[in-house]
């Protein structure tokens, strides 16, 4: 209950096990964390918090969503912080002009396949997605959105094929498709920390969409962690339950 | 008589079977002996099916042949229509560097005797009496890089699998060609196997990797054909199997075939794939020299790269980092596509200029227009204009052009061609393509199809809107899928601004 109303600080990555130590400096703050920490954690660490969605310290890093992007002084391009670890000496910059046209950027892609419902959403005031919306400065969206997974009929008033209507058949959890943003935490939770295998991510490009094998609700499948749910966009953090269940996995090569 | 008749599939396309089977057919009528042999191609696509008799002057061309000309090959050759004289001799053969396609189109691509008999298995010879570290310098000394696109250099990405340490480690091909304009991967598959086969061994015996694997793509039947059978022959020669050449360490190889995702020519996706997941891209690191397939150290290398080492060994480092500029060291395999008067694969070191292949061993545009641009390196290369012909052919040169050469196909437009709509294919391409992993391939694409829809609609402010979003695509993406489809937008874009405002002026 204590995470509900009290929720942990994410680092973004789960918590690297080495001895070793490395320093190296985020935003001109010098941070030392153990080798093999991801650039996400180690500014959180330094209380620097990278803008992100897909990443959440309870599963494996990801790097689908492309908000954590970061420069490192000497390297090219911009690489996700929650994949990219360490290293001796670097030198990484967490806010930079290219940074947040990049984030806008990613950010204003995720809004235009949402519904611009917030003051009616059950998530409002406690919506990573609208957090970050808020923390990259997205104030517009300039597409025109023709393909969206939210709309139930198309602007030329036909039923729009990509539009799943929400599925509450399980007691437990319901999945709105409409407002999944598809960074996959349910499905990694459901291998990871549950080891369930249940969801899958089925399609390809545009058209990936949560699934949950071949049966067509969820109340055949077991997916017993609320870090399961797909039903907010990267809402929450799972429970410590969840966490300490993590490390009992067998986990393959 | 011995007629040799392309397997290749460009020229099965052309109706090579049949003809073969005409040729079989007339000598049966004639009582003639006729040794039929299925070569690969030689790369001059216009003349397929090309038809070669050997006679005392060497071997003669004809082509392209269809079941007509058959019985004129068992007349006076020299008054045939379609004669060309020795193959050897015409221009397009003549002004080639073959070192890679060396026996390609020469050999039978199934007879390890002729295969021998063109100097394939000496580079082995050598590498197999050399440590690891030193075949691993020797390929760092030739300069070679990845012909796949990236162009990284292959010395150091076997370096670092070598100096791994783990219980296994493995050599993957990437053969999953899915460029537009590009087939010298499969080119080479189908007409001399044994070359791949015999740099992957190479590779297997510098990095200590004892199994390969060779990911083709399923559209590829017959090159999958001859590299299974190839596969099978040198098993049973002892190339490949317990100990390679009867002296080296245990190398063996396996095929395995894409299922029609062209993301699984990406090397992380092409893994996952290997691994029969879903064919989606891994963030990198971990690299795949470090973790690769099943979480061991793998060489994932093209086809081209691979096929490049037994040369290297053959000749020496030396001799093939004399051809080239720059840092663009030995010879491409240029592929040469769309609307050209003569279309195929010509083999040349790096450096001729873009407007020498284009206008010079091309000849320009089939429909007889001026060419408006060519493409260079597949659907995600950039479009490059008449002022660009200068370019250099090298990675760096094409880089500083905002372009790429990528696995070195070129696809030539003439005047008619309309650049916008060339950007919304490029756009289209990557939504289709999308493996949906990241935010900006998996949505990007589809809001740039429908931006660029906006534009051809006479929309003048969706056009800045396209440019931002082929920032983020190309600094955000994942991988390269997303992250060069900016390259062919961009390029239209800038380099034809009139055709973004043409229908602006017509909506007016």
């Amino acid at each position: 209950m204590k995470d509900f109303i009290i929720p942990d600080r994410d680092f973004g990555t789960p918590a690297a096990k080495s001895k070793q130590m490395v320093t190296l400096s985020i935003d001109g703050f010098d941070v030392t964390v153990p080798e093999g920490t991801s650039i996400m954690r180690a500014a959180a660490e330094a209380g620097i918090q990278v803008p992100k969605l897909c990443a959440t310290d309870s599963v494996d890093a990801f790097g689908s969503c492309r908000l954590c992007l970061v420069e490192i002084e000497g390297r090219n391009g911009t690489p996700a912080s929650c994949t990219t670890p360490v290293a001796p000496g670097l030198k990484v910059h967490t806010q930079t002009g290219k940074l947040k046209q990049l984030r806008r950027g990613v950010m204003e892609l995720y809004i235009s396949d949402h519904p611009l419902d917030c003051l009616t959403c059950s998530a409002n005031g406690d919506c990573e997605l609208q957090d970050m919306a808020g923390a990259v400065g997205l104030r517009d969206v300039r597409y025109e959105a023709v393909d969206t997974h939210f709309r139930a009929r198309n602007t030329s008033g036909e039923a729009n094929p990509l539009y799943i209507p929400r599925d509450d058949s399980n007691p437990y959890f319901s999945y709105d498709p409409q407002k999944c943003i598809v960074c996959s935490r349910c499905v990694r939770a459901c291998e990871e920390v549950q080891g369930t295998f249940a969801l899958t991510i089925e399609g390809r490009g545009f058209d990936s969409r949560v699934s949950f094998g071949a049966k067509p609700t969820m109340r055949w499948r077991r997916t017993a962690s609320p870090a399961g749910l797909a039903f907010r966009p990267a809402r929450r953090r799972p429970c410590r339950k969840s966490r300490s269940s993590r490390s009992a996995r067998p986990r393959t090569p | 008589m011995k007629i040799y008749i392309p397997l290749d599939s460009a020229a099965v396309a052309l109706g090579a079977d049949a003809l073969a089977a005409a040729v079989a057919a007339e000598a049966r009528r004639l009582d003639r002996e006729v040794e039929i042999i299925r070569n690969g191609s030689r790369g001059m696509v216009w003349l397929e099916p090309l038809v070669e008799v050997v006679t005392p002057q060497g071997r003669i061309g004809f082509g392209p042949m269809t079941p007509a000309d058959v019985p004129g090959l068992f007349a006076d050759l020299a008054v045939h229509p379609k004669a060309l004289g020795p193959v050897e001799e015409l221009p397009w053969m003549k002004g080639q560097t073959r070192l890679t396609f060396a026996r390609v189109g020469i050999i039978d691509p199934l007879s390890l005797a002729d295969y021998e008999a063109e100097g394939g298995l000496s580079g082995l010879r050598k590498a197999v009496a050399m440590d690891p570290a030193a075949i691993v310098a020797e390929v760092t000394a030739s300069g070679l890089r990845g012909r796949g696109g990236a162009g990284f250099p292959t010395g150091i990405k076997w370096k670092t699998v070598s100096e791994a340490v783990a219980d296994r480690k493995y050599i993957v091909c990437n053969a999953d060609e899915g460029d537009s304009a590009t087939f010298a991967d499969r080119m080479l598959m189908e007409g001399d196997p044994f070359t791949l086969i015999e740099g992957m061994i190479i590779a297997g015996l510098a990095t200590g990797a004892t199994k390969g694997f060779v990911y083709i793509r399923s559209e590829y039947p017959v090159a999958i054909r001859v590299m299974e059978e190839a596969c099978r022959l040198a098993r049973a020669a002892g190339l490949l199997g317990g100990s390679v050449l009867g002296s080296g360490p245990a190398f063996d190889i396996e095929i395995r075939v894409g299922a029609g995702a062209y993301v699984c020519g990406e090397e992380t996706s092409l893994l996952n794939s290997l691994e029969g997941k879903r064919g989606v891209v891994r963030a990198k690191p971990p690299l795949p020299a470090l973790e690769g397939f099943l979480g061991r150290p793998t060489v994932v290398n093209n086809v081209i790269s691979l096929a490049s080492v037994p040369v290297i060994f053959e000749k020496g480092a030396a001799f093939y980092k004399d051809f080239g500029l720059g840092r663009s060291r030995g010879t491409i395999p240029l592929q040469i596509a769309g609307n050209v008067r003569f279309g195929g694969l010509y083999e040349v070191a790096f450096g001729l200029t873009l407007g020498d292949i284009v206008d010079g061993i091309a000849g320009g545009c089939a429909t007889g227009r001026p060419v408006k641009a060519v493409q260079v390196g597949g659907p995600l290369g950039a479009y490059h204009p008449r002022s660009e012909f200068d370019t250099p052919f090298g990675y760096e040169e094409f880089a500083g052009k905002d372009g790429l050469i990528g696995h070195a196909g070129l696809t030539v437009f003439d005047d008619s061609a309309d650049m916008l709509k060339q950007a919304r294919f490029a756009m289209e391409f990557c939504a289709i393509e999308s493996c949906g992993k990241c935010t900006p391939c998996r949505i990007g694409a589809v809001r740039g199809v429908e931006t660029v829809d906006r534009i051809a609609k006479g929309d003048a402010a969706a056009i800045p809107l396209l440019t931002d979003l082929c920032v983020t695509m190309k600094s955000g993406s994942l991988c390269a899928l997303g992250g060069f489809t900016p390259y062919p937008v961009m390029s239209a874009l800038t380099h034809f601004p009139d055709d973004f405002a043409r229908s602006k002026e017509a909506a007016e």
